[in-house]
């Protein structure tokens, strides 16, 4: 498994073939197809992300030492947006989540997204994710 | 309307020059806030240029002319509304202040067993200080209900209204969906029990000019900044009677007549009301932005509005899949919409990177977007500086986020 490090450059050189931001925007709907979805069971306010106008839930699993995430929106471009950052966080080791950057949504040209008033909430979103890390390492160190 | 001068207008406003992620801005976010023209931008600079000081207190000749300026501004939006008296005009910090400022004075009024009607068109603003009132007193929140073209039901409406109803509370103008509700009626059907009538005025104010003796209103709230003044000010029209009966709403310096520790004595209208420094140089700008206004002229600026309200939703209805919430008769110029099977999120998104500025989500009024089974609309909201060209940029975009998102 790559390092979560290693998937942000794979991600950054991906969007990096794209000169507009219409093919950046398309690409990453594209993205939000292969989004591991979250079980339909979880799709309840317990596992939704506030700050959000669309509707976001996350899961997460521990399996094996390593945080498993799965993940849904009504919003397409929300969708393409977690599914970037499940696809760079899942499969990880908590403290590797919990230490991890996303300047790499920046790189892609979705800097706007990572303004803390935006809407869609990605800043929830990392937060939510790096809170599932630590409560999987607390739980581990138990 | 082919003799609306839209050119001039757009002169006056530098901020529809700059260009949005490399394309022209077109701002139809109105609703939200209305742009700035320059001859109230002036009368902001003018002010801290030149005669920035306190009022109501100073001897000295600065402080005189603010207080000059200040009050000059509250005669001015006293003729706009055709208020009687100039103390029946009460500078607020914007709408929701006024709202919260009624609700405050009201809560030491009413009881249990006594009724307030709300409709469920409004702005979170006017249901959730009723709410707080209503479980400090006991009353019961009524709701008047709507009809799936976005108008009030007016049958349910006299259906409501009782000798227990003591308050109603409604928009005069729906900020989801642009309706005109028909506030005479509403106004005359409480006062046939004697209950007072609150018109959150917020919506109405850009595009009507609202006679407050002739509708007979017991309480009237608007914001500036929705008709080209500055953000953080706003006005409180209430019929002299009920502000005398009202308790005030904040303490502080300016509202007192007598200050012992054993008692104090608040002073007269409007001063009662306005606890603090207020916003002097957002009141001032008020002014100048009604005064704006008026040169234009409220009926050109509706005709206008409303010219462009029709070629928008003509062009936007050609889209297929779009669906348009509230299609009362009697609306402004708000279309709120959505496509079948695109989240309006995504929609706001993509405009937004066209340079196009709508709003999305809904709208601070979830009892409407309940009411639909939608979480939430596309509002494009238009003011009288927008133009046919701009409504053309609106139609293409959401052409182009379809056909990104389906």
């Amino acid at each position: 498994m790559n390092t979560i490090k290693e998937i942000q450059e794979e991600i950054v050189g991906e969007f990096s073939m794209f000169d507009d931001w219409m093919q950046r925007y398309e690409y990453m709907i594209e993205l939000g197809k292969s989004l591991p979805l979250i079980e339909e069971q979880y799709k309840t306010d317990d596992y939704k992300i506030k700050g959000c106008q669309s509707q976001v839930w996350v899961h997460a699993d521990f399996k094996e030492g390593k945080v498993v995430f799965t993940a849904d929106s009504d919003a397409i471009i929300t969708k393409g947006i977690i599914a970037l950052l499940v696809r760079s966080f899942s499969h990880q080791k908590p403290e590797d989540i919990i230490a991890a950057d996303t300047q790499f949504i920046d790189e892609i040209g979705l800097k706007e997204h990572l303004s803390p008033t935006r809407a869609n909430g990605l800043v929830s979103m990392i937060k939510q994710l790096k809170m599932y890390a630590i409560a999987y390492q607390a739980k581990a160190n138990n | 309307m082919t003799n609306f001068p839209i050119d001039k207008i757009r002169q006056d406003f530098p901020i529809l020059q700059r260009k949005v992620n490399g394309k022209p801005l077109v701002y139809l976010d109105n609703a939200a806030t209305s742009q700035t023209p320059k001859q109230v931008i002036d009368c902001i600079v003018e002010y801290y240029s030149l005669y920035n000081a306190n009022i109501h207190r100073g001897v000295h000749t600065l402080s005189q002319e603010a207080t000059d300026a200040y009050e000059a501004a509250r005669e001015k939006i006293r003729v706009h509304f055709n208020a009687k008296h100039p103390e029946e005009i009460i500078f607020t910090s914007g709408t929701t202040e006024g709202i919260n400022l009624v609700a405050h004075g009201f809560s030491k009024r009413l009881k249990k067993g006594d009724e307030v009607i709300v409709s469920a068109l409004e702005h979170h603003s006017n249901i959730v200080p009723w709410q707080m009132m209503c479980e400090e007193t006991g009353a019961k929140l009524k709701v008047l209900p709507m009809l799936p073209s976005g108008d009030l039901d007016m049958k349910a409406y006299a259906d409501l209204v009782n000798a227990n109803t003591k308050l109603v509370f409604v928009n005069h103008i729906s900020n989801a969906l642009g309706t005109i509700n028909p506030i005479k009626e509403i106004i005359e059907k409480a006062k046939s029990v004697g209950a007072a009538v609150l018109i959150d005025g917020a919506q109405a104010a850009p595009h009507i000019k609202a006679d407050v003796q002739a509708l007979d209103v017991d309480f009237y709230v608007v914001s500036a900044h929705k008709m080209c003044g500055p953000t953080g000010v706003g006005v409180l029209y209430g019929k002299k009677t009920w502000l005398e009966k009202l308790d005030p709403y904040q303490g502080g310096g300016e509202m007192i007549d007598q200050v012992r520790f054993e008692q104090t004595t608040y002073a007269g209208l409007p001063h009662k009301f306005e606890a603090g420094t207020p916003n002097i140089c957002g009141g001032i700008a008020f002014g100048a932005a009604i005064d704006y206004m008026n040169t234009i002229g409220f009926e050109a600026i509706a005709q206008y509005e409303h010219d462009l309200l029709v070629k928008a939703t003509q062009a936007l209805l050609e889209i297929d899949g779009l669906k348009i919430y509230g299609t009362a008769k009697e609306k402004t110029s708000v279309i709120s919409f959505n496509i079948e099977g695109i989240h309006p999120y995504d929609i706001g998104t993509i405009v937004d990177k066209l340079g196009i500025a709508v709003r999305t989500g809904h709208h601070c009024a979830q009892p409407i977007m309940d009411y639909y089974e939608i979480p939430g609309t596309v509002r494009a909201s238009f003011a009288f500086y927008n133009t046919f060209e701009e409504v053309e940029a609106l139609v293409q975009a959401v052409k182009k986020a379809k056909e990104m998102l389906s």
